[in-house]
């Protein structure tokens, strides 16, 4: 894009902060230079009128306040003009120890958008006088991921406030199903993505992680027709609280082998010895799973009871040794 | 974005800048603004052309240069940046409110006070923030004593458990830096036992303390380049190929891997490059059936080996015919 084009759109800008009255386009097409002269040709005008079309468009694109009205009734034409307490950033001093917190901060995003994002409202910043050392704090580093497809789409529609509907897949062995949902916000928790809100199929509150979330989001509906979170949901508390369970209602004893098994030692306790191993009693809740774990450290963990996760290790260990 | 959409934030931004530095050096604006030399002198001779209606000598901005320093003389009105948009306030907000979050963090203090001032400037588009939360979790006293052994420059004495071997050892290491990624944290620190960079994550130390003596990395412990991730696959290290069925799948999600591939019938095939293959035999075992390993061959008669050895123990093994 040509530097004609910055000029004027910089002209532009100086111009309407400039007026407090609204200026209408023919007049803001004499005050500017760059654009197309009125040579009293329909041509021109059409010409003219596709630029400022574009350069409002680019304007509001930016951020820039962009206001419409008539100065008077009597005019026929309406005007335009940025109010300079809508365009300006507030005064804002940071201490050098806030600062570094900033700078630290703003390298927290690894995805394009945000960290792009992140870089502008530096700019800003600096240009408001405030001095942002980029070494500051060179001892911590913060890296958030936001790679997920539906990342992008999800969050627009939280800002839109706009239902959605995409394809979910519980499992990687089921079909995606579809789900309808009021968004309220996108979190993250342990790494990965979900998007928390009012599921409109299930009549309440749910979480879906992003990652399984096939094909495209859709929106659904209006803009502004999503209420927000009701107060006291925690978005974050509760993807985290569809995760916690209870406490483990049921223990199983295993003989570790001394000085192997340190993972599962880390969540048990070991209570005795017997035939030179250690006694370990662990609280599980899902015999599944904990026979799984306790299969992958293979001769160095013996299940002495229950049964039934006797059984299911052995069942699994059957089928490893006949594969 | 277009070329314009990059450079008029700078140029609106460029004005403001300078008012509030007179007689910064062109080399510091450009290092502050991302951008090369030459790309920041254009900019400050096309902001030379703009100006009020009129555009007469009084009504343009005026710069003026003294060697390689800058200074404005007149503003046209651009005295003030433009506010945060809600991307960027959304970007620095969240940013600002995860660290504030993060349990035991040395100055969360300042995050706090930097995060009321953004917010109040930021003013309404602020609560674009509150549409994105991320927490990184991490235990207050581990990260405390690894913060103050990096501010003090001190070593520190780890109990840390291993999942690669299922181990729980005792070492010292010299700390280099805090990664706070994707929900976890970890301490990035040249290892003075396995003599070389390792990574700790912090929920993982079991036993921290801060030693006496100074921390003293070697020259060869160099931070990791994170823009590839966390963990990059050592290219010298051995292929390990596991196949997947559809409910094993997470693997290919959940460890680095240097090639996936989708089979037919919901298969994948993944493949991996792993220092010692101890941790992929466990791995190997806790799936069973989900996982057939296809490589090395060595791998497959361990997994075999120990499953069998494991059906003994149970006194179940003698029944059981050798593989066809």
């Amino acid at each position: 894009m040509s530097s004609r084009r910055a000029e004027r759109l910089v002209n532009l800008v100086i111009c309407l902060l400039s007026t407090r009255q609204y200026l209408s386009a023919s007049r803001i097409r004499q005050a500017v230079p760059g654009y197309e002269p009125d040579d009293g040709t329909a041509k021109s005008d059409e010409a003219f009128k596709r630029m400022f079309e574009r350069d409002k468009a680019e304007l509001r694109e930016l951020g820039i306040p962009l206001e419409t009205g008539r100065g008077s009734l009597a005019e026929a034409e309406e005007g335009y003009r940025i109010a300079r307490r809508d365009y300006e950033l507030p005064e804002i001093d940071l201490l050098p120890d806030e600062s570094a917190a900033v700078g630290l901060a703003a390298r927290l995003w690894q995805s394009a958008r945000l960290a792009g994002a992140a870089n502008g409202a530096l700019l800003k910043l600096r240009a408001a006088g405030v001095d942002l050392d980029p070494a500051a704090s060179a001892g911590v580093e913060p890296r958030v991921q936001a790679t997920d497809e539906a990342f992008q789409p999800l969050l627009d529609a939280v800002t839109a406030r706009q239902a959605v509907r995409f394809g979910y897949r519980k499992s990687f062995d089921v079909a995606p199903e579809d789900r309808e949902v009021e968004p309220w916000g996108v979190v993250s928790w342990r790494g990965r993505w979900y998007v928390v809100g009012h599921d409109r199929v299930r009549g309440a509150t749910r979480c879906f992680r992003l990652s399984r979330i096939s094909g495209e989001v859709h929106r659904v509906g209006a803009p502004g027709q999503v209420s927000p979170a009701p107060p006291g949901v925690n978005l974050l508390e509760f993807v985290a609280g569809s995760f916690r369970h209870g406490p483990p209602p049921k223990t199983a004893r295993l003989l570790v082998r001394p000085g192997a098994g340190a993972g599962l030692r880390r969540y048990g306790t070991v209570v005795g010895e017997y035939e030179g191993q250690d006694v370990l009693e662990l609280g599980y809740g899902d015999v599944d799973s904990l026979a799984e774990w306790v299969t992958s450290f293979g001769t160095a963990v013996l299940v002495q009871e229950p049964a039934d996760l006797r059984e299911a290790v052995v069942a699994r260990l059957t089928e490893l040794a006949r594969a | 974005m277009n070329a314009t959409l990059d450079r008029l934030p700078r140029l609106l931004a460029l004005v403001p800048y300078l008012l509030a530095r007179p007689g910064v050096l062109v080399t510091e604006v450009a290092e502050d603004f991302g951008v090369p030399e030459a790309q920041l002198r254009r900019d400050l001779e096309l902001l030379w052309m703009c100006g009020l209606p009129g555009h007469g000598p009084g009504d343009l901005i005026d710069l003026s240069f003294e060697g390689d320093s800058v200074t404005v003389t007149y503003d046209a009105g651009m005295s003030r940046p433009l506010r945060l948009t809600a991307d960027e306030a959304l970007a620095l907000v969240v940013a600002l409110r995860t660290l504030a979050e993060v349990p035991g963090l040395a100055g969360r203090d300042a995050v706090e006070r930097a995060l009321a001032k953004v917010e109040y400037a930021a003013g309404d588009v602020a609560q674009a923030a509150d549409a994105v939360a991320v927490r990184v979790e991490a235990r207050a006293h581990t990260l405390a004593a690894v913060q103050q052994a990096l501010d003090e420059g001190r070593a520190l004495h780890l109990r840390y458990y291993t999942a690669g071997r299922d181990e729980t050892t005792e070492r010292d290491v010299d700390p280099m830096r805090l990664l706070l990624v994707d929900g976890r944290s970890y301490l990035e620190a040249w290892c003075r036992r396995a003599e070389g960079t390792r990574l700790f994550r912090l929920d993982r130390i079991e036993v921290v303390r801060v030693l006496d003596e100074p921390s003293a990395p070697p020259p060869e412990a160099v931070p990791r380049d994170l823009s590839a991730g966390l963990y990059q696959p050592a290219p010298d290290h051995p292929e390990v190929i596991l196949r997947l069925s559809r409910w094993a799948r997470w693997v290919a999600d959940f460890y680095p891997c240097e090639k996936v591939r989708e089979l037919s019938a919901g298969y994948t095939e993944v493949t991996l490059r792993v220092s010692e293959t101890d941790w992929v035999r466990r791995l190997a075992l806790r799936l069973g059936t989900g996982c057939e390993v296809v490589a090395p061959p060595s791998l497959v008669e361990e997994v075999r080996a120990e499953a069998r050895a494991a059906l003994a123990a149970y006194g179940v093994g003698a029944g059981l015919s050798s593989a066809p």
